[in-house]
């Protein structure tokens, strides 16, 4: 284990998120069984505003945010904006009664970046789930560590279809109004979303309609930006295989209004799973099952020291797409508690449009 | 000739005198011991005090604490979290474990700490893999969830304590001695003090929008850390202290080694003529002499480094137990071998025997291949060298004395000790000769008329070694006049200090009003004094400031050094402040002036009504009227009192209250236990010093002896024409030891005045740039005596056996010197 | 009889064994009579000498000086005789390195008693000492070292002088000098003089000659 990144690894762990990197000290749990936490099921039917809070029997769970946006300057800008959620503890050891203010089941991380095309800046805050310093309230919506948060800009407005949204790092800092324009979208069966071919799953929901507009402000200086947001909702326990070595995924906002969200987890055998959802212009969402979608490596570009693969070709052939995806700039590295690539791209091919790509696992 | 021959020819002269090696050999043994030794507790103590200090907070990180040092609110760290802090909190304290160890424990909150704190790890395992050994996430949950996985240090693996029954316990070598690290939630429960911070890290990531810290929570200060630093330049004058001793005992060790070296190469003349008229080059001889002196050199360095590892691991918990006793720095007791010891060993024993050589092998090179042997070469030498002893010890002294005027500070201070000390030991021989000759003036007869002359003769010969003896002595009598003064003063101060008979503190407020009350009502309770202090800043710097009541207790007792006639009644009205004694010399502070105390900006400024002595306390401390305590600091804790009753009737209270409050172990002190764990601390401060006096003392003993063995078989041509001439040779024996003993006492006698200048440099000049106290002189007649006998005594021992040879020397020995040719 | 010995042996303890140096000698010394003993090289001349001198012990036979036997003296008795009777001259090193000639002059004398500042003064300027008296012994010549260790023995009046090759190592016109002064001053005390030498210019000088070969008087 790397002795600099001792939280980052426990972290990572707890998230459930890269197993790959310590499968040589197993899993801790995490990676296959759900051992006391909740477990996904299919047909449960996912409600707002409820679900739009913290769903703490659940092991692991997420408010993941990025933004497509250009500046008055003619740049373009990539934003996130990511609150992750970990439960200690099974729900029902959760509720012993605990002698300390400081005891807790939940520990919170936000993480936060700007994306230029030749800058990329990151912060990361961490906090137990004490103290109100971090959590999710549903009504007014609320979501908040620190001073990092994305707030319904209206108080009592129901949901999230107006929000306001904040972060700050040592090198840069947002403020952002959102506003939805269409409707939520379900992923997988209305919301189970398959991880795997054993079936490992998670509730998967999101908003990708929002309209941004608001400022930056970068070292070299501030700058009004507009463009358009994608905020993922993501609660699991179990989400990975205990074969998966890393992920791939892209959202992309193609010029005609449709949508598509595509992930490929990689497995330590060579083959991959894959799913899909496309969204219509009016939100209506399918979902593709395994193989469906096709994510192929085209090149890949060194950054923070490794090989990451940057532009990618993305197929989905029942929807006639066939694109390139390019990042905007390659070294949107997220050198985090647990590093991965997360930044925005530009999409060229059989349509046009821009989006943004993660990609975790490749160490 | 070859190197390999010219070696082994020289080598024979060991061989022939094994005695002599044994000396050389012993001698920097012991130099290189005493100072290996010394250098590896001082690099134990220092490693001790960068672990405590880098793994709790690392210098390289800043943080945030209240500036009157108490506790941090917990909704202070919640309000900064929210305006943008990156903070993450630290809890510190100390238990008292069911064994009685009072355990250090320190909660941290490993989810927020900073990536530098997470890194914090000394040489070996780093400390977060003790957290989160794997797997990880468990190892994580494992120390933030109850029954909670704590981490220790090794030394107290045997730690039997309910409370901490229940917890996963790992061993980790990286925490300092006593050391528990825990969960912050499980800390603040075992500390009993929930919701108590004490203080924030700074992640050196700072959010750049957050809001300026002055509006936020005014009542913080940022630290840049240093305590690392403090404790390095707290405990800088006891290793000063340790290091000038261990420097003392190699530079007596030293004195033998040249000593027995010079000898060597005086008797090797012979041989290195002829070895040059037989075809050596100089080159090779030189060559040869240095390979020589060399292997020496590093058997005796490698033995000393053994020896130096055992000296330092006998002496190490007592250091250990000092530096607790005088500063509260933590230093393990336990002792690693360093392999760097080898090398600083062998290194310094070298570089000492190439010192010590250099006279005698620059000599021997310039060296006419013909010069002939002169019997009185060495007398004759000291006789041109005395000048320039007497203008480098005129030098030496020039620069104690001018640094006594305008000199500051520890190593100033020092330096003045070590001028002093070397300029007299340069000045012996001289003094020797000049007593010498007095004694020869007033002789009469024959026998001590030779006796006299013979003794100035021997004098160059054994000059070094009664030079160190000379030094040994006086930093003994120094050191012991030191020690017995403080000793005196000490515990004359403790009483007056501790004037109370019984010793109180209330686990909480509401505790503390009851106990209050009900010592109100007590009849047999004269008083109640309270003893409640802050910590913050007097006089900018960070020290205590107690509260004291308007009190016949502090009247007739506190132990003022310098006080204005109403001292106690302007204390008393709140207009004035008594400082302690360290702190006004350290900023030359007089009765009348002005000091504030409090942060800069609220501070308030009181005039010095008194000055009071406070030793073994490193820090500034004052006190000031308690009623203007209360006024300025509402939220100090009220919780420590003493109590006045009668001294009868003391045990009887302290077992009411015990069973009454339930308190107990240092919640309920009477004051002689108190008396008795401070004058146990005092008694082994002084230890180490004790044990490396006495070390050194045996060292210079050692010389003498080996100086007189290695004299005695060039004394026969100086006693075998007197021997011819109607001497027997036990009277000559006799009048051999007479000798060793006399010179012995003569360097006593010479040591004495040097040794109580040496005390005067310790008590009013060292005592003060150290600790920043000065204490009168007291002067231990009873103890020289002591030290005389057993002084005398072992040089009898010393010189008896070189002695004792010469009487059983067969007479065709003696008449020999008449025939042979030297 | 000043010195008596008789059938006085001596031997050494070797590495090829005990090896006989003397073998009964017999000899007789008057007061004021002058005695030349000379002999080959390590015959085992200094070794009576030493014996007369009571420096060393013998093994059988008998010394009696002023007719009092040495046989069976202690270390004590030894050095009051050596203090008191015996004057010796040795070939060289006779000194005390660490006091004056003027100390050295005296030192015998005051040790034996018979200190007399008149004489030893005379004796100085007699052996042409005068002007070195604060000298250090080292400081001297080997001829003057001599004188000074003759002066010595003159001063303190000894009954029985015993001389080893006292100018053995000085050069022949010193040497002359150095013994005609002895002589003189011999003859002005009327002691015994016992002279070791190999030089037979030297030992013609002397009253009578013995001379030992293989242990032996001849």
């Amino acid at each position: 284990m790397s002795v600099r990144n001792f939280i980052a690894t426990v972290l990572m762990f707890l998230l459930g998120w890269l197993p790959t990197q310590a499968s040589a000290q197993g899993y801790g749990g995490l990676g296959t069984r759900a051992e006391g936490f909740y477990v996904p099921k299919r047909g449960a039917a996912i409600e707002f505003p409820r679900d739009h809070g913290a769903h703490p029997g659940f092991r692991i769970e997420w408010w993941y945010l990025t933004a497509n946006l250009r500046g008055e300057d003619g740049r373009q800008y990539g934003v996130q904006w990511t609150l992750f959620r970990s439960a200690l503890m099974p729900p029902d050891q959760q509720a012993i009664a605990s002698k300390s203010d400081w005891q807790t089941s939940q520990l919170w991380m936000g993480h936060a970046a700007v994306t230029t095309p030749d800058s990329h800046h990151v912060a990361e805050t961490r906090a137990r789930g004490v103290f109100d310093i971090a959590g999710v309230k549903v009504a007014p919506f609320k979501a908040w560590i620190n001073d990092w948060q994305m707030a319904a800009r209206n108080e009592a407005a129901d949901g999230i279809g107006a929000v306001d949204l904040r972060a700050s790092g040592a090198d840069f800092s947002y403020d952002l109004s959102l506003t939805a324009n269409g409707p939520m979208v379900f992923h997988g069966d209305r919301g189970y979303s398959v991880k795997s071919a054993e079936g490992q799953a998670s509730y998967y929901y999101s908003q990708p309609f929002y309209q941004v507009e608001g400022e930056i402000d970068l070292p070299t200086g501030r700058v009004k930006v507009a463009g358009t947001a994608w905020l993922d909702r993501e609660w699991s326990s179990q989400p990975l295989s205990q074969d998966q070595r890393g992920w791939d995924w892209v959202s992309l906002n193609f010029d005609d209004g449709s949508k598509l969200m595509g992930f490929r987890l990689r497995q330590s055998d060579g083959k991959n799973f894959t799913s899909a959802t496309w969204i219509d212009a009016d939100g209506t969402a399918t979902a593709y099952s395994n193989n469906k979608v096709r994510l192929t490596e085209i090149s890949r570009s060194t950054t923070a020291g490794r090989l990451v693969p940057t532009t990618w070709r993305v197929e989905l052939a029942e929807r006639g797409i066939d694109v390139t995806v390019e990042a905007l700039n390659t070294n949107a590295w997220m050198d985090t508690s647990f590093p991965y690539w997360e930044g925005p791209v530009n999409i060229d091919g059989s349509h046009s449009g821009a989006g943004y790509l993660e990609m975790t696992g490749y160490e | 000739m070859r190197l390999a021959t010219v070696l082994r020819v020289l080598w024979s002269h060991w061989t022939y005198r094994p005695l002599q090696l044994f000396a050389l050999l012993v001698g920097l043994s012991l130099a290189t011991g005493l100072w290996t030794g010394v250098q590896a507790i001082n690099t134990e103590a220092r490693s001790s005090y960068k672990a405590a200090s880098s793994t709790i907070v690392p210098n390289a990180l800043d943080h945030l604490e209240r500036s009157d040092g108490l506790p941090i609110a917990l909704q202070t760290y919640v309000e900064l979290q929210r305006a943008g802090w990156r903070t993450s909190p630290v809890l510190e304290g100390q238990v008292r474990a069911e064994d009685g160890r009072l355990v250090r424990v320190i909660g941290i909150d490993p989810v927020t700490m900073p990536e530098q704190m997470a890194e914090l790890t000394t040489p070996g395992q780093p400390l977060q893999d003790d957290i989160a050994s794997e797997p990880a996430s468990n190892g994580l949950i494992a120390f933030l969830a109850p029954p909670h996985r704590i981490i220790i240090s090794t030394d107290l693996a045997e730690l039997q304590d309910e409370r901490f029954k229940r917890a996963e316990w790992i061993e980790s070598p990286n925490l300092p001695f006593n050391t528990l690290l825990a969960d912050i939630s499980f800390a603040e429960r075992l500390l009993g003090q929930p919701g108590e911070i004490s203080r924030l890290v700074l992640d050196p990531k700072q959010s750049r929008s957050r809001v300026q810290l002055s509006e936020i929570a005014p009542q913080l200060q940022r630290i840049t850390n240093r305590s690392g630093a403090d404790m390095a330049r707290l405990t800088d004058s006891f290793h000063l202290n340790l290091s000038a001793f261990g420097m003392l005992a190699f530079a007596v060790g030293l004195f033998i080694v040249q000593g027995t070296i010079n000898l060597a190469f005086e008797q090797r003349r012979t041989m290195c003529r002829t070895l040059r008229v037989t075809g050596t080059s100089m080159q090779v001889l030189t060559l040869a002499l240095m390979l020589e002196l060399l292997l020496i050199a590093v058997i005796a360095g490698g033995l000393g480094v053994v020896l130096g590892y055992f000296i330092a691991a006998l002496l190490l918990p007592d250091v250990a137990a000092t530096l607790r006793g005088l500063y509260g720095a933590q230093v393990s007791g336990d002792l690693d071998f360093h392999m760097g010891w080898w090398l600083a060993g062998l290194a310094i024993a070298v570089a000492g025997t190439f010192l010590a050589a250099f006279w005698s092998l620059t000599k021997l090179i310039r060296m006419p291949i013909l010069a002939a042997n002169r019997p009185r070469a060495w007398a004759l030498m000291s006789s041109r060298s005395t000048w320039w002893r007497l203008i480098v010890s005129a030098g030496l002294m020039a620069i104690a004395g001018a640094l006594l005027i305008w000199g500051t500070g520890l190593v100033s201070a020092f330096t003045i000790v070590g001028a002093f000390l070397l300029g007299s030991a340069l000045l012996l021989p001289d003094a020797m000769v000049v007593s010498i000759r007095l004694f020869e003036s007033l002789a009469r007869r024959p026998v001590a008329q030779w006796f006299w002359a013979d003794t100035r003769q021997q004098l160059p010969g054994l000059s070094l070694a009664l030079m160190a003896l000379l030094l040994a002595l006086a930093a003994n009598v120094g050191v012991s006049t030191m020690v017995g003064s403080f000793r005196l003063t000490f515990n004359g101060w403790l009483d007056q200090r501790l004037a109370s008979e019984l010793y109180v503190r209330a686990a909480n407020d509401e505790q503390s009003v009851r106990l209050q009350n009900w010592l109100a009502k007590h009849p047999k309770v004269d008083a109640v004094l309270p003893i409640w202090s802050v910590d913050t800043r007097i006089g900018g710097e960070k020290g205590q400031v107690f509260g004291i009541a308007d009190h016949a207790t502090y009247r007739d007792h506190w132990p003022l050094l310098d006080k204005t006639a109403s001292v106690w009644s302007d204390v008393a009205k709140g207009r004035a402040i008594l400082v302690n004694e360290q702190f006004a010399r350290r900023n030359r502070l007089n009765l009348g002036e002005s000091v504030t105390i409090g942060e800069p900006a609220t501070a308030s400024s009181l005039s010095i009504a008194g000055i009071y002595s406070d030793y073994g306390n490193p820090h500034p401390q004052a006190l000031i009227a308690v009623d203007l305590l209360t006024n300025l600091y509402p939220e100090v804790p009220r919780r420590r009192f003493a109590i006045r009753v009668a001294p009868q009737e003391a045990s009887q209270l302290a077992s009411q209250i015990g069973r009454e409050f339930d308190l107990g172990g240092r919640a309920l002190v009477d004051q002689a236990s108190i008396k008795r764990r401070s004058v146990d601390v005092f008694e082994r401060t002084f230890t180490v010093t004790q044990a490396l006096n006495v070390l050194t003392l045996s060292v210079a003993g050692f010389a003498i002896f080996t100086s007189l063995l290695t004299q005695s078989a060039m004394r026969l041509p100086q006693l075998a024409p007197v021997w011819a001439l109607g001497l027997t040779r036990r009277q000559l024996a006799g009048l051999e030891l007479l000798r060793g003993i006399l010179l012995a006492g003569l360097t006593m006698v010479l040591a004495l005045p040097l040794g109580l200048g040496l005390a005067w440099l310790l008590l009013a000049v060292v005592n003060v740039e150290a600790f920043g106290w000065r204490l009168p002189m007291f002067v231990f007649a009873r103890d020289w005596l002591m030290l005389g006998f057993y002084g005398l005594f072992a040089t009898a021992l010393a010189a008896a056996i070189p002695a004792r040879r010469f009487s059983k020397t067969d007479p065709a020995e003696l008449v020999k010197v008449f025939a042979h040719e030297r | 009889m000043l010195l008596r010995v008789s059938d006085l042996r001596k031997s050494f303890a070797t590495e090829e064994g005990q090896l006989e140096v003397l073998r009964g000698i017999d000899l007789q010394l008057q007061a004021g009579e002058r005695l030349a003993l000379t002999g080959e090289s390590g015959c085992g001349k200094s070794t009576l000498l030493y014996l007369i001198g009571a420096l060393e012990a013998f093994d059988s036979g008998d010394i009696r000086i002023e007719d009092k036997s040495l046989s069976g003296l202690g270390d004590r008795q030894r050095a009051q005789l050596r203090r008191h009777s015996i004057g010796i001259i040795f070939q060289q090193f006779n000194l005390i390195p660490s006091m004056t000639v003027a100390h050295n002059l005296s030192f015998h004398a005051r040790l034996a008693g018979r200190e007399d500042k008149g004489r030893i003064d005379l004796l100085a300027a007699r052996l042409g000492l005068s002007d070195f008296l604060s000298a250090y012994p080292e400081q001297l010549s080997g001829g003057q070292q001599q004188r000074v260790a003759i002066g010595r023995t003159l001063a303190a009046r000894p009954r029985l002088i015993l001389a080893d090759e006292p100018t053995g190592n000085l050069d022949e016109n010193t040497s002359d000098e150095v013994l005609d002064l002895m002589l003189e001053l011999v003859a002005e005390t009327d002691a015994g003089l016992l002279m070791v030498t190999h030089s037979s210019r030297m030992a013609a000088r002397m009253d009578r000659k013995f001379v030992l070969t293989a242990g032996q008087v001849s």
